[in-house]
């Protein structure tokens, strides 16, 4: 067993990687973050900022349903700075919608997700731009977040426990020891553009949608598929829950209240190349008339942004909408008999610190390092003490 | 968004660490209802992997893309290119101004941020306290468990400290996003150590009153009104403190 603490590189500070820069430096490890651009400027930032209650996923992905409900529970907990939690309704608007209660209605309640049934009455009441013409109504825990500052919260919390981040270096290959381990990354100080070696005794790939490329470096395959979504942001908060519309997971079927905007989202479709998806008209058009068919004054509501983010979807032999959106560690060594990679991808926003505490488990199990994750124990640190670290550093 | 597309030439201002800025143009051609990060964005994919900027949310819920553009603050990802120029045209994108750049259109925010964390601004509120106190509150739901809440309007994007004159001549005053936070934290929770954050010579009083701050805010925070309404609290405490000594600050320390 190891006694000196091991060190750790992590590529990406989405989500995934500041929650496990979080964990792992919270279990002693020496834990350096490489990422290419800011905090969470690829496709954690632009996330719905929706914290899933799981029901979305109740009858179509049960396991992603309970990972999202437990990890609801904790980050309403932890991350309270950057959440609006008024929860959410799933209101049916036809026959069809209708027809989906019994499974949806199972479905939580097979989940352990807390649901009531409220009267279209007493929705109407309480969300009074909603659609008149509702059939019913479900009430699920759902609420909203800023996706930068829950992204700076765990980033801040790491650094209080000694991490290092690395912003704008680009990571350009992998290094490795004379028995071909990988042993740390090469990368491109961005604001320098002079190149620079990190070594550590593992290196974690929470790339997301860019997974499969950053594991090429390595000669190694990771099956993720980059599936954009749009995402439209209207001028006005028209409602204060989340709106969701009672049917399987379909495109424009959520609508999020954040700041004093709302946002509709979204769709469902791959790409092979995540850098740069362009906003298709035709998609913000269709956004648009679902929007208003939840809330018919957004009808109306001038548009204030509309963008494009690319899930990190793990491959099979389905499409898109299909694929779960549960999260999986690669250890490369057991697969490829690459060692000292570890690559965690897929998953949500809503369960990142799952993911980080799964993927830290690994890299302990790995380098034989027995501490267990706290990370659900105490509230993170302030999101604005990102940079105190930083000061101290300099 | 089905337009004809146009052409403009992007001039951004470019700079490594440590090394001289300049001026490097791209052509483009573009969208006019397509906003101005998609462009920045666009440069980088296609044009120059080495551009630096900041972005996140794409919304303007995070704040991370303040520029200046054409000379003027803005939130890049809500701002058309419409609306900065024409068929043609030509934009000038530059970094925000009185924060440090790191690189090209990067500035280091650390110094802003941690002022924001010392007035202990918090950035979700009950959906009444996150308005402006002149707007009309909105009536409290019947039926619900407990108050609304809601992310505050100020998303901490430095666009008001950028067009501050005040600011640009002197960097111990804490600008006006600071002092909006102190107000916005005064109406939720007063304080006598809000009030003597405010009550200094680079806070409250280094406001030369332009309203650029109002000006430029994506966000509907009105920093300015929220100077002016702040400046009455601290200067009723201190005629009170005139007639009635203040106590030893205790609690609120």
């Amino acid at each position: 067993m190891k006694t000196t603490p091991p060190s750790a590189i992590i590529i990406g500070a989405g989500f995934t990687g500041c929650a496990l820069a979080y964990d792992l430096a919270q279990r002693g490890f020496a834990v350096m973050v490489v990422e290419r651009g800011e905090l969470a400027s690829g496709t954690s930032g632009r996330t719905h900022g929706l914290l899933h209650s799981g029901a979305r996923y109740c009858v179509t992905d049960a396991e992603a349903a309970i990972e999202c409900i437990q990890e609801n529970i904790i980050l309403r907990r932890i991350a309270k700075q950057c959440i609006e939690y008024n929860g959410g309704y799933f209101v049916a608007l036809d026959d069809a919608d209708l027809g989906y209660a019994p499974a949806f209605f199972q479905g939580v309640q097979n989940c352990g997700i807390p649901v009531d049934e409220i009267s279209v009455k007493r929705a109407l009441e309480a969300e009074p731009a909603l659609n008149p013409k509702i059939l019913t109504a479900f009430q699920v825990p759902d609420a909203a977040f800023d996706p930068l500052r829950l992204a700076m919260a765990f980033a801040a919390s790491a650094r209080q426990h000694g991490a290092k981040f690395n912003t704008f270096f680009d990571v350009v290959g992998f290094l490795r020891d004379g028995q071909g381990k990988i042993c740390g990354v090469s990368a491109i100080n961005r604001h320098s553009g002079k190149p620079v070696d990190f070594h550590a005794d593992i290196t974690v790939n929470a790339t997301g949608a860019w997974a499969g490329k950053v594991a090429e470096f390595a000669g190694v395959t990771v099956p993720v598929r980059p599936t954009p979504g749009v995402m439209v942001a209207y001028e006005k908060r028209v409602t204060t829950r989340v709106i969701n519309r009672l049917c399987e997971p379909d495109d424009g079927d959520i609508l999020l209240p954040q700041r004093r905007m709302a946002v509709i989202g979204t769709t469902s479709f791959e790409v092979e190349e995540a850098d740069y998806i362009p906003v298709y008209p035709d998609q913000v058009k269709q956004m648009h008339q679902r929007a208003a068919l939840l809330v018919p004054e957004l009808e109306n509501i001038k548009m204030r942004g509309a963008y494009m983010s690319a899930r990190p979807l793990i491959g099979g032999m389905m499409s898109g909408r299909s694929l779960s959106r549960t999260f999986k560690c690669y250890d490369h060594q057991t697969d490829e008999g690459i060692n000292g990679l570890v690559t965690v991808t897929g998953g949500k926003a809503t369960t990142c610190r799952a993911m980080a505490e799964k993927t830290a488990d690994l890299v302990c199990q790995k380098l034989g390092w027995q501490r267990v994750c706290e990370t659900a124990q105490y509230p993170l640190a302030d999101y604005h003490l990102y940079y105190q670290a930083n000061e101290a550093a300099a | 968004m089905t337009n004809q597309p146009w052409q403009v030439q992007i001039k951004i201002q470019r700079q490594r660490a440590g090394e001289k800025p300049y001026v490097q143009a791209f052509a483009l051609e573009v969208d006019p209802d397509e906003y101005v990060l998609d462009a920045v964005e666009r440069i980088w994919a296609f044009h120059d992997r080495t551009l630096t900027y900041r972005h996140a949310c794409h919304h303007s819920t995070c704040g991370a893309c303040g520029m200046r553009v054409n000379g003027r603050e803005k939130l890049t990802c809500i701002t058309t290119i419409r609306s900065v120029t024409q068929n043609g045209g030509t934009i000038r994108i530059d970094p925000l101004r009185n924060f440090p750049v790191v690189s090209d259109l990067v500035v280091d925010m650390g110094d802003f941020f941690l002022r924001m964390n010392k007035s202990d601004f918090n950035s979700v509120a009950p959906d009444n306290a996150a308005r402006l106190p002149y707007e009309h509150p909105k009536k409290l739901e019947t039926q619900t468990e407990g108050e609304p809440e809601r992310l505050v309007d100020c998303i901490e994007c430095g666009l008001c400290i950028s067009a501050c004159p005040a600011a640009n001549t002197d960097k111990e005053y804490v600008g006006p996003a600071v002092l909006a936070a102190i107000h916005l934290m005064y109406t939720q929770n007063p304080s006598q150590k809000l009030i003597n954050q405010a009550d200094d010579h680079s806070g409250l009083w280094r406001c030369h009153s332009a309203y650029e701050c109002t000006e430029v805010c994506p966000s509907g925070v009105d920093p300015a009104w929220r100077i002016m309404d702040m400046r009455k609290t601290v200067f009723k405490d201190r005629v009170k403190s005139i007639i009635k000594p203040r106590l030893p600050e205790k609690k609120d320390a």
